[in-house]
């Protein structure tokens, strides 16, 4: 494995006695899309959930195994999870943007992680809200709410923000499962585009858009990872019978 | 049909229990003003209280009240922020943490005039710190703080998951998140609850008997030396406030007018409290506009 490679090995996460995720083991390409698909309650967010320890939250949650990023096992204790949460950004199914205006919402993390400059940092929130395509629908109502924008321009704000914190990593769960079309469509032009820069794994329920966006497709079920291989094989020529029940909707 | 029937009489019992409570309230405010308005002028609410004469006012007492509720309020915000957000983000749930919420809980619920005797035999006598402002304003700490600490959990508690997950994956410390994200949504709730707390401090007597005692010393208010005795910014004088005052005259009142004296005090804590209230909820929504950039 080279240097800075980003991957698991035997990765398993428990809710008290229960084990939501299975010994999970597989590497994440530089700058590709790997998408997580499986039924719901199988740990696909878990799984997402504990590549940025974000899983500490949960009281009742514990992590056995390894997650490697940039030469770091990250499920070390004495990880500094503030330092890698800035390298690994982060998207909800639901947007949640900061209760703040539309600039300080992209600017608070920027600035934060030492961006003080008023000058870099308007140049640096215009550059994230452009990457988005958010900046000519916002570039008018900069300083109001966040709050008041549409469902899909929050999405894509949360998108904005937290690529101001210049990332190397993506994680996104679900994050146009609550969009339209118009937006969700928006939303994976946007991935393809940010794919460039950064290396992205997108849990989603839709067999289309996994097949549409990501390089590599992971099939999850009851917490073990069935399948992991390149999508277009994923979804011509599936080796395990369950993935291909699956992605054909055969699935009970 | 049925359904429907029962809905409306439903509607129907809700609607006369709130006009009821609504009319006791009326009634009960608009009394107070009618009795004590009138005697409300700018002399009464700046001049000295006379002990036998006609025409005092309550000049001294008002101030008491007011540099009192400061005094609480300079203790209670920060030992309450703090204790509340430590209950809220920081503490393991558990038993011991379980037991300290009922603590509180019981400790906002206790009897004032308990909270004043506890307040005379440890404040006054084992600190030996007298009937004074600084008393009063320790044992009035005492049920305030426990309402401060709730109400700063439950604000922040109430603040959406998403919003603290947020900041702490853009790598944010825990500290900040709290501080800067959440905060800020949870402000209004706390400057609002403070404020309705700040009007319960400030009509409060049977903690203040015992402990910010029931005179004052003859107050120079040119003498704004905090050190001075007679100064009114001294913390370590005892002071009379409002609601001690109107207890005070209408039980052992001598002056010919103590009964319009009580009614005028009466009315303008009341007004007080009322201006409290508004001033809370538009200055939380004020803040709550400021901090979130929303209309
Ligand atoms: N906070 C929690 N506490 C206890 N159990 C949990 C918790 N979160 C998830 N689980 C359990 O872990 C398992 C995996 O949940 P997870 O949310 O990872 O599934 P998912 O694949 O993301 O599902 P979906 O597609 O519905 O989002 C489920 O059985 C769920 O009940
Ligand atoms: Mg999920």
């Amino acid at each position: 494995m080279s240097h800075n490679a980003f991957y698991t090995k035997n990765l398993s996460v428990y809710y008290g006695e229960k084990q939501a995720v299975r010994k999970v083991s597989m590497e994440f390409p530089n700058r590709e899309v790997v998408a997580l698909i499986g039924p719901s309650g199988c740990g696909k967010s878990t799984f997402l959930r504990s590549l940025n320890r974000m899983n500490d939250l949960i009281p009742a949650a514990r992590i056995e195994g390894e997650v490697w990023i940039g030469g770091d096992n990250i499920c070390d204790p004495n990880t500094d999870v503030v330092r890698l949460r800035q390298r690994i950004g982060m998207v909800w199914q639901r947007a949640n943007p900061f209760h703040k205006s539309i600039y300080e919402n992209v600017a608070f993390g920027a600035r934060y992680h030492g961006t003080r400059n008023r000058k870099e940092l308007a140049a640096l929130v215009e550059q994230c809200l452009r990457k988005t395509a958010l900046w000519d629908e916002v570039k008018d109502r900069l300083h109001q709410s966040a709050l008041a924008l549409s469902g899909g321009q929050q999405q894509r704000l949360c998108i904005a923000r937290s690529l101001a914190v210049r990332p190397s990593i993506l994680l996104m769960d679900e994050p146009a499962s609550a969009l339209d079309p118009v937006s969700t469509a928006k939303i994976e032009e946007l991935i393809a585009e940010l794919k460039k820069d950064y290396s992205i794994v997108i849990v989603t329920h839709n067999m289309q858009q996994a097949a549409r966006i990501s390089d590599k497709t992971a099939f999850f079920f009851l917490g073990d990872l069935i399948e992991y291989d390149d999508t277009q094989k994923m979804f011509t020529n599936p080796t395990r019978k369950s993935t291909d029940d699956y992605i054909s909707g055969r699935f009970g | 049909m049925r359904a429907k029937t029962i809905d409306r009489i439903a509607t129907g019992v809700i609607v006369a229990v709130a006009v009821l409570i609504m009319a006791v309230l009326a009634s009960l405010i608009g009394y107070l003003l009618f009795r004590g308005l009138p005697h409300i002028s700018w002399h009464f609410l700046t001049s000295f209280p006379q002990a036998i004469k006609a025409g005092g006012g309550i000049g001294p007492q008002l101030f008491n009240s007011i540099f009192l509720l400061v005094l609480t309020m300079i203790i209670t915000i920060p030992l309450g922020l703090g204790a509340g957000i430590y209950m809220s983000e920081y503490a393991k749930r558990g038993p011991i943490t379980n037991f300290i919420r009922l603590v509180v809980e019981v400790l906002s619920s206790f009897p004032s005039i308990v909270v004043g005797l506890f307040g005379l035999l440890v404040i006054v006598n084992t600190f030996n710190l007298g009937y004074s402002l600084l008393s009063g304003a320790l044992a009035l700490t005492v049920f305030n703080l426990p309402m401060m600490v709730r109400l700063t959990e439950q604000s922040l508690r109430s603040v959406p998951q998403e919003q603290k997950e947020a900041g702490l994956a853009l790598g944010m410390s825990r500290w900040k998140t709290i501080t800067s994200v959440m905060l800020p949504v949870a402000l209004p709730s706390i400057v609002t609850g403070t404020v309705l707390a700040a009007g319960r401090v400030f009509g409060e007597a049977a903690a203040l008997l015992f402990t910010a005692g029931m005179s004052s010393p003859r107050l120079d208010f040119t003498d704004w030396n905090p050190l001075h005795p007679t100064s009114p910014l001294n913390p370590m004088r005892p002071a009379e406030t409002l609601a001690v005052h109107i207890w005070k005259i209408n039980s052992e009142g001598l002056a010919p007018d103590a009964g319009e004296i009580a009614a005028g005090a009466s009315a303008v804590l009341v007004i007080t409290i009322l201006l409290f209230n508004l001033g809370a909820r538009w200055f939380g929504r004020v803040l709550y506009r400021k901090l979130t950039a929303s209309k």
